[in-house]
């Protein structure tokens, strides 16, 4: 009988106790506005998302360095996805609902946005994207700051019709959602300019694939037809260092069949040995060799932060500081970090960018950029060779896809609705919500 | 003002070509000094253009410099120098007459930018101030680009260069040169049909494209002819093809067999099944780039020794961690497969974060050693030096292997081991020992494919991932326990592999073969060569 008060004592201490520490853990969650970052830390895509995890936990920083947010203290709430999808949404949960985030940056790969989705939906909570992407969506829930189809891919190609006169274009790809769908646009806004059918070769490629023997080999064979070629590379990941090497060991220069690449940045080619891809292209909105004050004060608080004066910086970090910025901003102009208002105030924010305008934040949840080419240099940097004159709002909705172009996003009252079919009137021509 | 008059009066005397042959210095040191004035990539052209015109060779030191990216200009007083980066500092050298100028902080330097177009413009005109050059090798590369880039400009200098020429190969170049430019020119039909014929014997990508765009242009008779030949070439092409294919196949082959040759002693000869393997491999390819980093900062000039440096050492790291796995896991699970496979796919895991967390997600950069960059042609037949030694190096790893097991009394044991470990274990046979060695060796095997595998894939903690299906495909393919069965395994996968990529793509070629091992295992499901009778222990 003892025994068993004594134990009750125990568990009712015990129990006290927790209950103590959690009012403790609450008082501290009061304190404190909670930031997310969703990032794969383990896995195949650990090798981009470590970066952006290492660039939210500077900015979060020098925020608090700024005095914070509201008065309040940021802090970073880091998880890890391991580059697992479904484990992707279990995460945002988690973040959302067990750590009570006010915001979460994150994702990387379409798939893995796509599986957040619906949590973001449900527990109505806000995801910024840092990252450039297929297009076709539009979700209250999500901002989108990386380039859309139309900031990326098509003035590239515009670039290599106009300035290098190409006719003949090889579009390759890894066979999954993002270069699927952009080679569709691609094609479609190929034939538009009156591209011939014949003269589009496309190409799709396992994840991580390493033999790129025939494949460049093919490209060399459908270059040989007397008009200029051109490679335009949705080629994902770690397949494109396999893929550079073989195009330099084949002969194939940049002069004769240049190769523009949409997921190639300062971050892949730092694992390269770059002499033999010394003009070939690259289109983003950011490069590292962009001279602006911005950029070299954030380049070089980046090294400081991370104690590498080697470590380089990207375009998708570019996204997440822009992104940041401008939830920072609209969380101070709400005065709360309540997500409907937030969405509301965010739409309109403009805060500068690293190449030396302002971004805004537009009524799709998209944001707007200026377009850089630039041709890979010896030292693994890209030089711009081509720029767009101003800025170029993100359309979600591809202009050159039948079942899209009627399509607009307008996140704003009355309308709010991410498919707006202007044909019909309604909301809700495709896609989800 | 008057600098700036008297150099526009300069320009327009370079301009109008009104120099000779040599150009005086002071003018061409005032053309390559509006480099640093140039606005945007018109105006450089405009300069290279220009540097051309003046006819003089020594221009092209500076052209070359200005395509290779290392032509500067001070930003102080805007001298232009052929400027080399490293680290910090810019070593100068004057542009026309290379001499060096000294050392000075990068940072006082802003780089004169070039595109492709610009690259070509250069390309372009250099081949037309060196057809004259006294070495044949500078000749041959002039004659090369005209035969490329054709400029029906260049047909007089051609002549004139044919006439003067004495090396054999060279000439044939030029002529070819000559004929690509007539195709380009308003020469008359005949001597674009005879330009045609010409080009036609040659056979290969570059007529065939140069033809193609002559096609389209031509008109009647040439034009059937062009055709003719078009046709032809391409009829001699898909016979190179084939070879082609076969060479990418063995290729392909060579490395399926580096990767699985190791899993052909843990998982063939032993029967455990090794999901950290891949690893093997990737701490292998992780040796090569420790070792470059200490060459690179330490020993530059060992560089082209670099993977033979690393070898031995990818051998005995990766049979280290190889000996620790087994006798730390894997012997205590012997006989217990599903166990094992577990127990190993973590252990995979653990070692891939291990390397993520030591050295970070990113990929390393593993230099090509000279002697394994770029490549060569046979006939049609585009062949890439990395990949051949590829392949020597697999076929050597091969035979090497082999005769440890056949020739070696180490070898005589692990197949006694293998064959009936009681009856050996009573011989005398230290059997714990003989296993722990096997799966080193295995093991070590894995990490000297990873110092090859470093030459074409990236080296990053996911490169082990990529080549274990593969490899356990090419052992089971090949028939378990048998080394010579992962040989022709790896081979016949490659290239039937080589066959389908071209028709079906890289995705569905994968999937069909696949599709065609599981059906052949159904047939025979111990492999190509089976081992018969009592060794068979499980």
């Amino acid at each position: 009988m003892r025994g068993m008060i004594a134990t009750l004592a125990k568990r009712v201490s015990g129990a006290a106790l927790a209950g103590l520490m959690m009012a403790g853990a609450a008082t501290a969650q009061e304190e404190t506005i909670k930031v997310g970052i969703l990032h794969s830390l383990s896995g195949t895509m650990a090798i981009s998302e470590t970066t952006l995890k290492d660039v939210m936990l500077m900015l979060v920083e020098q925020q608090n360095a700024k005095g914070g947010l509201l008065g309040k203290k940021l802090e970073a709430v880091v998880v890890d996805p391991a580059s697992d999808w479904p484990l992707f949404a279990e995460k945002a949960r988690e973040l959302i609902s067990v750590n009570g985030v006010s915001a979460v940056f994150g994702c990387w790969t379409s798939v893995s946005r796509k599986s957040v989705l619906p949590v973001f939906e449900e527990l109505n909570s806000i995801l910024f994207y840092p990252v450039q992407y297929e297009g076709e969506e539009s979700q209250r829930n999500v901002f989108y700051t990386g380039a859309a189809p139309n900031q990326q891919a098509i003035p590239a190609v515009d670039y290599l019709m106009n300035d290098e006169g190409v006719e003949r274009w090889v579009l390759a790809g890894t066979d999954y959602v993002y270069p699927r769908t952009t080679n569709k646009i691609l094609e479609a806004y190929l034939q538009s300019k009156g591209v011939a059918a014949e003269d589009i070769m496309i190409n799709y490629t396992p994840f991580g694939h390493s033999d790129w023997q025939t494949i460049v080999s093919d490209i060399k064979a459908f270059g040989s037809a007397g008009k200029k070629t051109a490679v335009v590379s949705t080629i994902n990941g770690d397949a494109n260092v396999p893929f550079y090497k073989e195009l330099g060991n084949q002969g194939v220069k940049a002069e004769d069949i240049p190769v523009v690449a949409f997921s190639v940045g300062e971050e892949e080619l730092a694992g390269l040995d770059t002499a033999p891809l010394v003009g070939h292209l690259t289109a983003w909105n950011y490069f590292q060799s962009v001279d602006t004050p911005e950029n070299a004060e954030f380049i070089a608080a980046w090294k400081e932060f991370t104690k590498n004066p080697d470590r380089v910086t990207n375009d998708p970090m570019e996204a997440h500081v822009i992104g940041f910025n401008m939830w920072v901003k609209a969380v101070e102009k709400a005065g709360t970090t309540d997500t409907d208002a937030v969405i509301d105030a965010i739409i309109g924010v403009s805060v500068p960018n690293l190449t030396g305008g302002y971004s805004a934040m537009m009524p799709n949840h998209h944001i707007t950029k200026p377009v850089l080419i630039g041709e890979i240099q010896a030292d693994g940097q890209m030089e711009t060779v081509w720029e767009t004159t101003g800025l170029v709002v993100g359309d979600e909705w591809s202009d050159y896809l039948p079942d899209s172009k009627d399509l607009i996003a307008d996140w704003r009252a009355p309308m709010s609705c991410g498919n707006f079919n202007v044909a019909t009137g309604k909301c809700g021509g495709k896609g989800m919500n | 003002m008057t600098v700036l008059r008297v150099l526009l009066v300069l320009i327009g005397l370079v301009l109008s070509g009104v120099s000779g042959a040599f150009a005086d210095d002071d003018a061409i040191r005032a053309t390559i000094g509006r480099f640093a004035e140039s606005k945007n990539f018109r105006d450089t052209e405009e300069v290279v253009r220009a540097l051309g015109a003046s006819g003089d060779v020594r221009v092209e030191r500076a052209l070359s410099a200005l395509s290779d990216g290392n032509l500067s200009f001070r930003k102080a007083d805007k001298a232009v120098f052929i400027a080399l980066e490293k680290g910090q500092t810019a070593t100068l050298f004057d542009p026309l007459t290379g001499d060096a100028a000294g050392e000075e902080p990068k940072g006082g330097f802003t780089k004169i930018k070039v595109n492709n177009s610009l690259r070509r413009t250069i390309r372009d005109v250099i081949s037309g101030l060196t057809l004259a050059s006294p070495d044949p090798v500078v000749r041959l590369a002039a004659a090369r680009t005209m035969f490329i880039a054709p400029d029906a400009g260049n047909l007089e200098a051609l002549d004139a260069a044919i006439a003067k020429e004495t090396v054999a190969s060279v000439k044939t170049a030029l002529e070819t040169a000559r004929a690509s430019t007539i195709l380009v020119s308003d020469a008359a039909d005949a001597a674009k049909l005879e330009a045609v014929a010409f080009l036609g014997k040659r056979g290969d990508r570059d007529t065939l494209s140069l033809l193609t765009g002559f096609a389209a242009r031509a008109q009647g008779e040439v034009q059937a002819a062009a055709q003719r030949a078009i046709d032809d070439i391409n009829a001699t092409l898909a016979l190179w093809d084939v070879g082609q294919n076969v060479w990418y196949g063995i290729s392909l082959g060579s490395v399926l067999l580096l990767a699985a040759i190791g899993l052909a002693i843990t998982f063939g000869v032993m029967g455990v099944i090794n999901m950290a393997h891949g690893e093997m491999v990737m701490i292998g390819a992780y040796t090569t780039f420790v070792v470059q980093s200490v060459i690179r900062t330490s020993y530059p000039w060992l560089f082209d020794w670099s993977l033979t440096i690393a070898l031995p050492l990818a051998f005995l790291v990766a049979g280290a961690v190889g000996l620790a796995l087994e006798r730390g896991i894997i012997r205590f699970l012997y006989g217990r497969p599903l166990e094992t496979l577990l127990a190993t796919w973590g252990v995979s895991l653990i070692l891939q974060q291990a390397v993520r967390t030591i050295f970070g997600p990113t990929n390393q950069e593993v230099g090509n050693p000279s002697w394994m960059s770029g490549g060569f042609q046979i006939g049609q037949l585009a062949l890439t030096w990395n990949r051949l030694w590829i392949v020597v190096f697999a076929l050597a790893v091969f035979g090497l292997l082999l005769y440890v097991f056949k020739r070696t009394a180490w070898g005589l044991q692990m197949r006694a081991v293998t064959a009936n470990r009681r009856m050996a274990s009573s011989m005398g046979i230290r059997t714990p020992w003989i296993d722990a060695f096997t799966f080193a060796l295995g093991s070590g095997i894995a990490g000297i494919a990873g110092v090859a595998l470093s030459q074409i894939d990236n080296v990053s903690p996911n490169l082990g991932q990529g080549y274990i299906i593969d490899s356990f495909m090419v052992v089971v393919f090949g028939g378990v326990g048998n080394l010579w069965g992962t040989l022709v395994g790896a081979f016949s996968l490659g290239i039937v592999n080589k066959f389908l990529e071209p028709y079906a793509g890289a995705v569905l070629g994968k999937i069909l073969v696949l599709v065609l091992i599981i059906l052949f295992i159904q047939k025979r499901p111990r492999g190509l060569f089976a081992l018969k009778g009592r060794s068979v222990e499980a």
